[in-house]
This record gives C-alpha cells, structure tokens and sequence, in this order.
C-alpha cells in the first residue's frame, strides 16, 4: 500500500457488496416476485439480469430482494420498483431481455418504462 | 467482484462454532449449490454477534432476519423458503424480534437496543479473514490519517483527550501510557498487545480478535507510529486457535497489501507484528510476567518501577495494552475526539465490553456505554436471571475484582464506582449468580482457581492464598470459627498490601467483597452450621417431609447411593450416613417433598 487512493479504491471496490449489511432507510428496492408461480413463469431469468445490470453499473444504492406471491399469477414475473417518496411502479409480463431498459431508464434516470407496466399491460 | 442480492452471514466465533456453526456453513453451500443461487447469496463466515446463547446464529441480509439456534436440517427450509422464494422461515427467527407477525430491526430487540456497540463495531458484520471488508467500514483510514496526515504528538494527545483508559482491568489512561514510552530515548521500542485473557468466564478479547482482528494490527501500527516502534507482539493464548489462526490470516493479508512492512502509505514510517503464543497461565496478563514470557522466560512478574515504558520488553521502551483497548484506537481517530467523549461518564469514556454468563437468560457479549446500570444489564440486555430465581450478586472483574449485591444493582457502572464498592473492572466478565449460589463457596471457587495460578515468586501470594483458601475450606465443611472471619480480612489485607504483582494484589477481593456483602452467609455457615443456599455439602442435609411424600419410590429408583428406603404408598426415608448430597432426588420428585435444609 503506497497511497492513500489506493485504499480508497479497495474501499470504493468493495462497499457497494457489503452496504447490503447495513440498515438504511434510503435506496431503491427492487423486488422480484419469486413465489412458485414468478418461478415457473420465469422470474430467475429476470431476477439474474438484474442482479447482473445492477452489479454492472455499480449501483450501491440498490437492493435486489425477492418476494412472495403478489396475487396476480397470469401476469408474472412481476417486478416492483420502490423508489424512496414515489409510488412503487409494479413491472408485469417481465423478462430478461427487458431488464436492461428498466434499470437504465427508471433506475438510474427515474423515467418509468411505461410499455412494461401493469396499467399498460392491462389495457 | 460479483454483486450478490443475498448475504447470508453465519457467526464463526468460538460459542457458536462449538454449537455446529462450521456443519452450517457446508450444508447453506450444498443447499444453495442445489438450488442453483451459489452466485445470487453470498455465504459469509463473520465474528461474534454477542448473543451466544441462542447460537449458532444465522442472519440474512438484506431483510436482516435473525435465525437463532439453527440445525443442520434447517438449512434446507431456510435455503428454499427464503432464499428462493423470499418468505422468511418465521420459525426459526429469534422469537424476540417478530412483532406482530412482522420482523423488526435487530436493533430495536432488548438485547441490543441498549448496547452500543463500539469496539465490536465489525463483529457479527465483516468476515474477518478478508481484509477488503475490513477496509471497506472504513478500516485502514486511521493509520493512513496517523501517518499521513498527524505528528506522533498530535496522535498521542489525541488518545489522550479521548480520556480513553485500559480496558484489561486496571483502568490506566492509554494517552499517557503512550506518551511515556515516546518521551523514553531508545532506538529500539515496542508494542506489544495483551491477548491472554485469563479470567474465567471472559471472552470479549477473544470475540474481538476472532471477529476484527484488522483493528487490533492496525491499531498497533498506530501505537508504533505514535512512540516511535517498528515492531509489534501480539501476546495471545494457545487455548484461542480460532483467534490464533485468524491473526495469522490477517497479519498475513496485511503484509500482502503493504499495510503492515516497510514504508507504509509511503512514508518512513515501517511496522510489523508477530505473534506469541502463551501457554495459558493466568499471571501472565499481568505486564512484566507476559514480557518476561515473550522473552522466551518462564511467565514471572517482576517489580515496578522500571515501568515497561521504561523499561520493557528486552529491556527496550515498551507499551503494553489489551486487545479492547486497540480495539477502540481506529474509531477514535476517524470519529474523532469529541464523538468519543461524548459516550460514558465523565471519568470513563466509551463503551466497555462485557462478557455476560453465568445465570443469565442472553449468555453472550454485550459493549454498552460507561455509567450503565449493572441492573441495565441484567434485567434489559441480559433478560433476567432465569427461572423465575432472584439475583442475588453479579462477579465483576473475575478471580480479581468482587461482587456486586442486589442492593448496589444500580449502581453505575464506570471505572471508579466499582472500586469503590470494593469489586473492580477487570477485563469484564460479567458472572451472575441467583439465590442457589453460596457466596462462600464462590469466594471458594475464585481462591482455588487463583491458587492455581500464582507463579509461586513472592510468598504472600504463593503462601497466603493457600492459606486463604484452607480457611474458606474449614468454613465451607462447618469447621469454622467466628475468629476466623477476622483472620480472612486481616490475611487478606497483609497479600494485598505485599503482593509483588496484580495477581497477589487482588486475589483476596473475591473474599473481602463477599466478606463485605455477605457477611451473614459467613456466619450462618461458621456459628449455625448452615449453608443458607445449599451449597455447601458439609452444612446440607437431604430430608423428605413425610407428609408430602407419597411413596412413590421415584427418587429410590434415581438415588445412587441407595440411600433412600421405604415401603411403596408410605413416607420415604433417607439414610444420612449413605447419602452423598447429589441432589438427584429432588430433581425426580414430582411433589416436592424433598428439602436442603
């Protein structure tokens, strides 16, 4: 160790994995209904690209936690967005290859992907 | 590095891996492997959580549910429930923190809503053989800000503002002891670090070591950085291999990072540590016995002044604190001094961290601040004395320090106040006893065990606690007379007042408290014969009270000793002459006819 920077990247490196142990009130929570019914419907899939989109971009402040049955199986895999002050956005009909538009959009920008929410999908 | 959405973190430290903790960790990865999540929930062997009774303890981030005294054939359930299917196995979380059926913060149950935790800041929170974690809560910053950015002088008053004293026992200010050792003229000095925690019934230095053991190497380096040393020992005793080898590991990974070697963060200043290990005899806590040991000698105190600041280690400037007090160094500097003084009473800042055992409902560690009520600890943290007993009297300070009376049980506890009521510190094990304990018998205890461990240097210790101890005996077997009282305190005060080293010194408090407290239990057992809670076996006598007793031969059947006889549906007797007084007997009873009188 030859630099203070450099134990400042260690510390910078290894935060975002281990600020899951800490309690906080802050951060978006992103939850994934992994009853039996998100299982069979495919909700590891999306749960597996969001840990991996989330993990890509560095986002400390992000929780990934699964959930039981919401009561809406026709629509699985859900996944609901929680951003702190906002009104939760509940995401139906999900699947991997809609993550990465989810996280970019709504979680990093805060624009909801409208397409992909439960009042779109109703209509 | 992989992101996990899960980390399920598993105590490691010694209470819980002698209750299966290691099985745990094999079947959570065979279990996750099997549900295809060993690269979603990350396992994570960590330090004590404090509450050992209820061990092996299991917490799973991020809901942070606490699963107390879980089996191997549990994993499975806590695997596909919830970490599949994200529903927490409510029957295997701790009782106390579901509330109406949700789960709460572990912060808000009794047992840690008081505590404060400041020296086991990262136990039961970072895997201790991974040095990353450690740097990630902020470890390492202290001794870059101390070398980088501080003059030894600026690190040394700050210690020393910080009002922070020795958490080993005798309470000394570390600021001052540091700058002793720095004011001493020597090319060569040390550092070295107390790990022989030897009172029966402590194990904070042990949990601290086995959970963090980070803060303690980097707290040394502080220390040499401050007086001016470029080498470390790490006393420790051979009985703690979880510590041992985890110190291993972490002066390992420190070197490997450059934490600890040649020019750290840089600068001139080089820092290393080793490792001793003591063969585990009490004397050697006391400073000048653990240095002659370090030095390759038999563990033997020696007199004071040269003081090791002086004069310690190979004759070389020395300083010499125990693992708590290192424990507390790091968070100091980063927090600061004001954030420190804050905690505590106005002659002991800080937190202190005690081992609770003995009869207790949360066996386990707890750090509360100074100036907390010994009933605070009892009856909040420790959740009361069980099975509905009374308290009767808390051991502080182990073989060295007194006990405390359910009469002084608010008192504050701080430093002074326990000196003042004639107990001590010590490192703090924390030993409750309840109505059942007789307090002779526990002096009794305390002197055996000190007896045990007097290096045998100076005779008022070697002799006097032998003759402490034949005293106690007499009394205990109802041999005792009323002058004997008065030749325990006048023995008690001549080994005090002579004793070259701590152990001499205090070796009578146990009597002289309890002497003090408890001085009717003495002279119920010397002028009546009788040993008021039973204990003594001596001064008790079995009994079966014919009328409560219906003749059902249970406890015939149990005795051992066929000590008790009688015709079926009629009173039992026991024959005095045959029984032994182990009490089985009135454990079988289903009618409570069986007394100790």
């Amino acid at each position: 160790m030859k630099s203070i920077a450099e134990l400042e990247a260690i510390k910078k490196k290894v935060l975002d994995n281990v600020n899951l142990r800490k309690e906080r009130e802050d951060g978006i929570r992103v939850v994934v209904g992994m009853a039996t019914c998100g299982i069979a419907a495919g909700a590891r899939p999306v749960m597996t690209a969001l840990l991996e989109e989330v993990s890509k971009r560095n986002l400390g402040n992000v929780v990934v936690e699964q959930t039981g049955c919401i009561g809406i199986c026709r629509l699985e895999p859900i996944v609901e967005v929680f951003v702190p002050g906002e009104e939760k956005v509940t995401y139906v009909k999900m699947s991997a290859d809609k993550v990465a538009k989810i996280v970019t959009e709504h979680i990093v920008n805060g624009n909801p992907v409208v397409d992909y929410t439960i009042g779109k999908a109703e209509n | 590095m992989d992101l996990y959405r899960s980390h399920v973190l598993i105590c490691g430290g010694t209470g819980c891996t002698s209750s299966g903790a290691e099985q745990l960790i094999g079947e959570f990865e065979a279990q996750l492997a099997a549900n295809g999540l060993e690269k979603e929930v990350k396992i994570v062997k960590t330090g004590c959580f404090g509450l050992c009774a209820l061990g092996p303890v299991v917490v799973v981030y991020p809901e942070g549910a606490f699963y107390s005294m879980v089996k191997k054939e549990d994993v499975a359930e806590i695997v596909t429930e919830h970490l599949l299917k994200g529903r927490i196995v409510k029957r295997l979380v701790y009782s106390e923190t579901i509330e109406d059926d949700s789960i709460k913060s572990l912060n808000e149950v009794d047992f840690y809503k008081k505590q404060q935790r400041v020296a086991l800041r990262n136990c039961g929170v970072i895997n201790p053989e991974n040095i990353e974690e450690y740097i990630a809560f902020d470890g390492y910053k202290a001794l870059a800000t101390a070398i980088t950015e501080m003059t030894p002088q600026e690190v040394i008053n700050t210690i020393k503002e910080s009002g922070l004293r020795g958490r080993g026992g005798g309470g000394f200010p570390t600021g001052l002891k540091w700058e002793f050792a720095s004011k001493s003229v020597n090319e060569q000095k040390y550092v070295c670090c107390n790990a022989d925690e030897g009172d029966p019934g402590a194990f904070m230095d042990r949990s601290i070591l086995e959970g963090d053991p980070h803060s303690v190497l980097e707290a040394m380096a502080i220390a040499g950085y401050a007086i001016g040393a470029n080498q470390g020992y790490i006393y420790i005793r051979a009985e703690y291999p979880i510590a041992v080898q985890r110190l291993e590991i972490a002066i390992k990974q420190a070197k490997e990072y450059g934490l600890l070697g040649e020019n750290i963060f840089g600068t001139d200043f080089s820092f290393d540590i080793g490792l001793r290990l003591g063969a585990g005899a009490f004397v050697c806590g006391e400073e000048t016995a653990l240095m002659t040991s370090i030095e390759g000698h038999r563990g033997e105190p020696r007199p004071r002044p040269p003081f090791p600041a002086v004069k310690g280690l190979w004759g070389k400037p020395t300083i010499l604190n125990n693992v708590e007090t290192y424990a507390n160094i790091p968070v100091i500097i980063n927090n600061g001094v004001e954030w420190f003084t804050k905690i505590g009473t106005e002659k002991s800042k800080g937190t202190k961290v005690f081992a609770l055992g003995g009869k207790i409902n949360n066996t386990g560690l707890v750090e509360v601040p100074m100036g907390t009520t010994m009933r605070e600890i009892v009856e909040e943290i420790g959740g009361g004395v069980p099975n509905g007993k009374k308290f009767k009297a808390a051991q502080t300070g182990g073989p060295s320090g007194g006990c405390i009376p359910a009469s002084l049980i608010d008192t504050p506890i701080d430093y002074d106040s326990l000196i003042s009521i004639g107990s001590m510190m010590g490192s703090g094990g924390l030993i409750v006893m309840d109505e059942d304990n007789c307090m002779v018998d526990i002096a009794k205890f305390f002197l055996e065990f000190t007896v045990d461990e007097s290096c045998g240097k100076c005779s008022p210790c070697r002799i006097g606690t032998k003759r402490l101890l034949e005293i106690l005996d007499k009394i205990t077997k109802g041999n005792g007379t009323l002058e004997d009282l008065d030749r325990l305190e006048l023995l008690c005060n001549n080994i005090k007042n002579a004793s070259l080293c701590g152990l001499g010194q205090t070796a009578p408090n146990p009597v002289l408290s309890t002497l003090r407290y408890f001085r009717d239990e003495y002279v119920a057992h010397v002028v009546d014969k009788k040993c008021p809670a039973g204990v003594c076996k001596s001064l008790t006598n079995f009994e079966i009270i014919a009328d409560k007793c219906k003749g059902c031969s249970a406890c015939a059947r149990k005795c051992p000793a066929n000590a008790i006889t009688g015709e079926i549906k009629k009173p039992f007797v026991i024959d005095k002459e045959k029984c032994i007084k182990c009490g089985a007997c009135i454990e079988t009873c289903k009618f409570g006819a069986i007394v100790k009188r």
